[in-house]
């Protein structure tokens, strides 16, 4: 592992996605529009988007990274960089979170962005700690892209790189409670949920969102996304071979 | 007897077929050494070995003192593949930038290696926008940023001009003088007389290795297309 390695991948991914600025906007104004969306879609009754609107601000960071980190990854398998990179003294971790580091950068500018028209002209009031919902956000983000980075592996083309995302992220978003809570789910549905990591972390911002208070079940959610990030990345790290037959 | 390269009893099974059977290859430093043979000789699957990056089924291989692929070997090889690996949303400078920091050299390498390869005037176009032959010569040039003591390169010369191919011949030829060991893969035979040591592989077999000049001595043959051939007709001569 290299402090100087592992930055300058990040720079180098960032360098990338700026020069691809369609994709850069899309990342960027998608959410935007989605949350905008849903505002009206429920404007008689607004407790509805003042319950969903934290969850999706969670969310949206989640599914973008984890769908930009799996092409991202599989580009870099397919055009032979990745072997290159192998080759050289460079560390697996290095790789890892050169593009963890650019993609939470990334996500940190659309979380504001989210923020500033969930909280502004969208007026929603937030009485949980703003701070704790960035927090989160990037944290949901980070876990995303180290998804992204393990279950590329199992992709051989961009096509399916990008079905991976209804196929292993809608079903943990339907899970999470973002349509249904899970206390009303039927008991297998609920078990299931509890188990997997995207749960805790829409429960962590919609609890941060909720009340400023810092309390035991908070400090769940936050150490079980804190401890799922790097168990992905170390299994991300596995799924990069320096031999290939 | 220092060694660049020493591969003894190699064996790549791949897909049921073995793709190199039992090559012993000794190679000493600051020699450019010709890999040639048809597509599919497994010229290829033999560079892959010796950077390591290669499953292999029988044998050991060394470069520069080290197993290969080992941390310490990862060091000592630059390696060129076939199709060039670099990024081509980064302009020529950028991409060398980046191998640059990522080999731990200074950023004064990134201008030489630019210049080794004649890409000057490219250094701040994007690689996407390259023709194919300057693309691979970004990808030479990030193999040559180190200096590394050994030079693994598959095909560095398709699609360039006579001119060019000649320049980097030129390259490859002072880099050896100057103690680093080349390795050169080619299916060209002509362009193989300027190496010191022609390794020639069929279906993944070394069916001759010695230097150009006695290679045509040996066979008789007037160009080394027609000595290939000869040394194919001699092993396939009955008894």
């Amino acid at each position: 592992m290299s402090l100087r390695r592992t930055a300058a991948t990040a720079w180098r991914v960032l360098r990338q996605l700026r020069r691809d600025p369609r994709t850069l906007a899309l990342m960027m104004l998608v959410p935007l529009v989605l949350m905008a969306l849903l505002r009206y879609m429920f404007n008689d009754d607004r407790t509805v988007f003042d319950r969903i609107a934290p969850e999706l601000i969670g969310l949206f960071p989640f599914v973008l990274m984890f769908v930009v980190t799996s092409v991202a990854m599989l580009r870099e398998r397919s055009s032979g960089t990745l072997e290159r990179l192998l080759a050289t003294p460079v560390a697996k971790l290095d790789i890892l979170l050169g593009y963890a580091l650019a993609f939470a950068a990334t996500a940190l500018v659309q979380v504001g962005l989210v923020l500033a028209l969930v909280l502004g002209p969208l007026q929603v009031t937030v009485r949980g700690s703003l701070l704790l919902i960035v927090v989160f956000a990037v944290l949901d983000a980070l876990l995303g892209a180290g998804l992204g980075l393990c279950f590329s592996a199992l992709a051989r083309t961009e096509f399916q790189a990008v079905q991976l995302m209804p196929a292993l992220v809608f079903p943990q978003a339907l899970l999470s409670g973002l349509f249904v809570p899970r206390s009303a789910m039927i008991p297998p549905l609920q078990g299931l949920a509890n188990a997997l990591p995207l749960t805790y972390a829409v429960d962590g911002i919609t609890r941060a969102a909720s009340s400023t208070a810092f309390g035991t079940e908070l400090l769940k959610d936050l150490l079980v996304v804190l401890l799922c990030w790097p168990l992905a990345l170390l299994v991300g790290a596995l799924t990069l071979r320096r031999r290939t037959p | 007897m220092n060694y660049a390269v020493e591969v003894r009893g190699l064996t790549v099974v791949r897909g049921g077929r073995p793709v190199v059977a039992g090559v012993d290859l000794v190679v000493p430093a600051g020699t450019l050494v010709g890999l040639l043979g048809p597509s599919g000789a497994g010229k290829t699957t033999l560079m892959r070995a010796l950077v390591g990056v290669q499953r292999i089924s029988a044998g050991s291989v060394t470069v520069v003192g080290h197993p290969a692929g080992s941390p310490g070997a990862r060091h000592l090889v630059g390696y060129v593949t076939q199709a060039p690996a670099v990024y081509g949303d980064l302009t020529v400078r950028e991409n060398l930038a980046y191998f640059a920091s990522i080999l731990g050299v200074s950023g004064s390498r990134v201008a030489a290696a630019i210049r080794e390869v004649s890409l000057e005037g490219r250094a701040g176009d994007r690689v996407g926008n390259l023709a194919g032959g300057e693309v691979s010569r970004v990808s030479l040039a990030t193999a040559l940023l180190a200096s590394p003591p050994l030079l693994i390169l598959d095909e560095p010369t398709v699609g360039l001009d006579p001119l060019l191919r000649e320049d980097l011949w030129s390259l490859f030829a002072r880099l050896a003088a100057e103690g680093s060991t080349v390795l050169v893969s080619s299916h060209v035979m002509d362009e193989a007389r300027r190496c010191q040591r022609l390794v020639l592989l069929r279906a993944g077999r070394v069916v001759a290795d010695e230097a150009p000049a006695a290679l045509l001595q040996r066979t008789r043959a007037s160009d080394l297309d027609g000595a290939f051939l000869q040394v194919v007709r001699q092993l396939e001569l009955p008894g």
